[in-house]
């Protein structure tokens, strides 16, 4: 047992125990004002956040290499792990935001029989990472149909797409699949349960795991877990749902206050968890979805043989360089014997000269 | 900065994307987005004034109703469906719901279309029996 994720579990089984009998009570509330408020703070906070990273200075040239860096010609180099021009260092953020490069590269120590130590590969949390974020996006895309109407071809073709497989379990009285199974939403729900196991289970990954880490997966293993709910299981009222999404997108809900009737709690219990995440998103460790972007290890051009990188924060110093220093002191310095680079009478015939 | 101007560029354009919906709507459709779906009752079906099962259960249960009126039909040879009022129907798409729901167009449709939905019914059923003889 740890608090962290008990009470992490706890809080997401609150906000579904709010949702659940406050909704029937409130539609209003938690159909109209919450979704609002949790979008106006995503927007501001994500905002903000941003804003404040971008006044921030970058002192040091700090890019990790993964590689050799250019140097001669006859040295090879790599370009891709070790950039040297913005360009390289384009492909290696989009092979890093686009594939989780960094993840990949993922190691596990351990002691072989021999007693030696070995680095393993250990893909799992790239693998499991890969398939959380990708699903994701997709369950995203796909949730378009309720905010567009009529629903564009393209959203229609990732729906297509992501229902290829016709899973259909009928046995009376058991039926499954038969608004057509989405992967998406069933490799969410596995990949964030994965994610979830691995942290609980490895003693290693338990240690560093806070309660900030666990909430967000439960949270969004409850919008997963009540999105199939809802698909599959306890079936809610589409039509209505539509239209209130509708409503909310085109702000007509802020005219009337009003929701139609018939939704049933389960989608209350859903939306409030994604208005949530929304709203928790700007204050948590999910802006890593903006943060890897301006991750300089993984940003900077690795050229710092080449290009001298000037730290913003240097206070600009009085300097007094040794050649004005001589040429302070060199009548002294030369009857004190000491030894000079430039000897006097050469100094004022260079002076002369001039 | 120099980078500043990028940073400021993807935030735009990241906050244009999450906004898309919003802007849509607003912006290009200037409120004009198509209204609900309104499904339309035949005479023959707004007089029988209720469905096989309650109309709550129809809105949400009808694609599990008739996978369950399928399988039995196909593997069982059931062809007798008997509601709790004690009424009893015809397991058929298109000789029992079809009969009072004979504008495809109009009732199925509508919701399908609104909601995205593609069912697959129509891969073997004809969509309206009664036109096609005429």
């Amino acid at each position: 047992m740890n608090k962290f994720y008990l009470s992490s579990l706890l809080a997401v089984l609150v906000l579904a125990l709010i949702a659940w009998v406050g909704a029937p009570a409130l539609p209003w509330l938690f159909g109209i004002v919450v979704p609002y408020l949790a979008v106006l703070c995503f927007v501001v906070g994500v905002s903000r956040r941003v804003m404040g990273w971008s006044r921030s200075a970058v002192p040091f040239a700090i890019p990790t290499t993964g590689g050799q860096q250019k140097s001669f010609d006859w040295i090879k180099s790599n370009k891709i792990d070790n950039p040297s021009t913005k360009f390289a260092v384009v492909i290696r953020m989009a092979l890093e935001i686009l594939t989780f490069r960094s993840l990949f590269r993922n190691t596990r120590m351990r002691m072989t029989p021999e007693g030696r130590l070995a680095y393993n590969m250990e893909i799992f949390l790239w693998a499991g990472a890969l398939a959380f974020h990708y699903a994701f996006l997709t369950t995203l895309i796909r949730h378009m149909r309720f905010f567009l109407e009529p629903v564009p071809w393209c959203i229609q073709l990732i729906e297509n797409v992501d229902s290829f497989f016709r899973v259909e379990i009928s046995y009376n009285p058991i039926q499954f699949g038969l608004p057509g199974i989405y992967m998406s939403g069933l490799v969410l729900l596995g990949a964030v349960i994965f994610l979830f196991l691995r942290r609980v289970l490895l003693s290693k990954v338990r240690y560093i795991s806070l309660a900030s880490d666990y909430f967000p997966l439960f949270l969004i293993m409850g919008i997963a877990f009540t999105g199939i709910l809802m698909r599959y299981f306890n079936k809610v009222d589409l039509i209505a749902i539509k239209e209130l999404t509708m409503n909310l997108v085109t702000f007509k809900a802020l005219l009337s206050f009003k929701v139609p009737a018939g939704i049933s709690p389960l989608f209350f219990i859903h939306l409030l968890f994604v208005s949530t995440l929304l709203a928790y998103f700007p204050f948590s460790k999910l802006m890593h979805m903006g943060g890897v972007f301006l991750s300089p290890t993984r940003n900077m051009t690795a050229n710092t043989r080449e290009v001298r990188h000037v730290n913003p924060w240097n206070y600009p110093v009085k300097v007094h360089t040794y050649a004005a220093y001589e040429n302070e002191f060199r009548e002294k310095m030369f009857e004190a014997g000491l030894p000079l680079e430039i000897m006097p009478e050469d100094s004022t015939a260079e002076e002369g000269k001039e | 900065m120099s980078d500043k101007k990028w940073i400021i560029l993807g935030l735009l354009i990241f906050m244009v994307l999450f906004l898309s919906p919003f802007l849509y709507n607003v912006l290009i459709k200037a409120g004009k987005a198509a209204p609900m779906a309104e499904l339309v009752l035949t005479p023959k079906a707004k007089a029988a004034k209720e469905c096989v099962m309650p109309t709550p259960y129809m809105r949400t249960e009808h694609m599990q109703l008739l996978d369950e009126w399928r399988l039995k039909v196909v593997r069982g040879a059931q062809r007798d469906f008997t509601n709790a009022q004690g009424k009893t129907f015809e397991m058929s798409l298109t000789n029992t719901c079809l009969d009072c729901h004979s504008n495809k167009a109009e009732f199925c449709d509508r919701c399908h279309n609104y909601a995205s939905v593609r069912p697959y019914c129509w891969d073997c059923h004809l969509d309206n029996p009664q036109g096609e003889m005429k």
